[in-house]
């Protein structure tokens, strides 16, 4: 419930000066794109659950809290580096329905192996 | 297990007085000196995580170590040799706490009656760091050495906290095997497995598939490791690899559940999962037989 309402809000802080053209269960959808913000901490990601819809361009905007993250969705092929003081993007259209889980690849403590959320694809 | 039984059957005819006579021809490890080619036998220890405390996971976490090294020296024909197999420690933030974990953990394993120990780096022990606090206590995150006609490989994939090799470990490795010759017989030891048996449990090496074809031009090549926490037996082409069991908790087959989870101590069968391994080579032919042990008889 904590990472759904950090979510709520970090979705509609970020863009509340944009026009909305569709609301899904992370948030809205501008120009076209699906956009939602992922915080990464020792050891999970916030919101840790994102759901986006099948067709539409999403946008991840990828931070670090703390240290140096990764970030791998092995079903659609991508990976990032988050390092603190940065905001990466990553870019791809969900072509599937599904539910997916994406995770931290590159090291970063004790509870390391635990730092996972899941990616949901609806129509 | 029935050729190191006989094995062992002969030594014991051996030490009664019975004369034994062990045929083969020679091999090389390398490109180095002639090697008698007699069969030999060695222990591998993995993910001992010592420093690590969760007593619904495992209650005698100061105590599964001991135990284990116990069991090395009551065995009945000590091995020639020692391995362990990374995440020798649990890892810490703390670069005091992950000095004393490695020297606690040095002081434990020095108890074992086999003198020649060969250790390498898990992810727990060398990825904050890079490796520092290793390298001062256990030495070289990489290396070789020779056995009996064996040649061993040290890889190290977890100093690089993206569990990488790394290109100038790479260039390293093919310069090692190509002083090889084509027959020679290869163990190569590392911590993660090097293909993707699950990546998003974290159990691949980002650069394996370019360590395994390296290792491909060797026909007689076989790969031991550990971080996975349980046995399990896998071929990638020629080359086999095999995983070993940890020494402090269990965890669950690659894809059995939807989210990777320590198995819980079973109070009606403690230490289940647990355990550490006898390898025999058989260098003529290059096999190796393992035969898992558990973390105490008693």
């Amino acid at each position: 419930m904590k990472n759904v309402l950090i979510f709520l809000i970090s979705t509609s802080v970020g863009y509340l000066h944009q026009e909305s053209v569709l609301r899904s269960s992370t948030g809205r959808v501008q120009s076209g794109e699906q956009t939602i913000r992922i915080s990464a901490s020792t050891f999970e990601f916030t919101p840790s659950e994102i759901t986006v819809k099948k067709g539409i361009p999403v946008v991840l905007e990828l931070i670090s809290q703390d240290r140096h993250h990764g970030f791998k969705l092995v079903e659609f092929d991508l990976r990032a580096d988050i390092q603190p003081g940065a905001t990466e993007k990553v870019r791809f259209i969900p072509d599937k329905t599904g539910t997916f889980t994406f995770f931290c690849d590159v090291f970063c403590g004790g509870g390391h192996e635990d730092m996972s959320g899941i990616l949901k694809v609806i129509e | 297990m029935n050729d190191l039984m006989n094995r062992r059957d002969l030594l014991k005819l051996a030490g009664m007085g019975v004369a034994v006579f062990v045929s083969g021809t020679t091999v090389r490890a390398g490109g180095a000196a002639q090697i008698k080619n007699e069969s030999f036998y060695f222990v591998q220890l993995s993910d001992t995580h010592w420093g690590f405390n969760g007593p619904n996971i495992n209650p005698d976490s100061q105590g599964t170590l001991k135990k284990a090294v116990a069991a090395v020296n009551g065995l009945d024909e000590q091995p020639d040799f020692v391995v362990f197999t990374g995440d020798l420690t649990q890892t810490t933030d703390d670069r005091k706490i992950r000095r004393d974990r490695m020297a606690e953990f040095r002081d434990i394993v020095s108890q074992l009656k086999v003198k020649t120990v060969r250790f390498m780096p898990g992810e727990h022990d060398a990825s904050l760091d890079r490796g520092e606090a290793y390298q001062e206590f256990f030495g070289d995150l990489h290396y070789t050495f020779d056995h009996n006609g064996v040649h061993f490989i040290v890889l190290d994939n977890v100093s690089d906290p993206m569990a990488a090799v790394g290109d100038k470990q790479l260039q390293w490795l093919k310069a090692d095997l190509q002083q090889m010759k084509k027959e020679a017989r290869i163990v190569l030891l590392t911590h993660r497995p090097l293909f993707d048996l699950a990546p998003d449990w974290d159990w691949a090496t980002r650069d394996g598939d370019a360590v395994i074809d390296a290792l491909m031009q060797h026909p007689n090549v076989t790969v031991l490791y550990g971080h996975i926490h349980q046995e399990h037996h896998h071929m990638t082409g020629h080359i086999a690899h095999h995983a070993a069991k940890s020494l402090m908790w269990a965890l669950p087959e690659p894809g059995s559940v939807p989210k990777k989870a320590q198995i819980p101590w079973n109070a009606s069968e403690p230490y289940k999962g647990l355990g550490f391994r006898e390898v025999e080579a058989q260098v003529a032919s290059a096999r190796y037989n393992i035969k898992e042990l558990p973390v105490s008889r008693g």
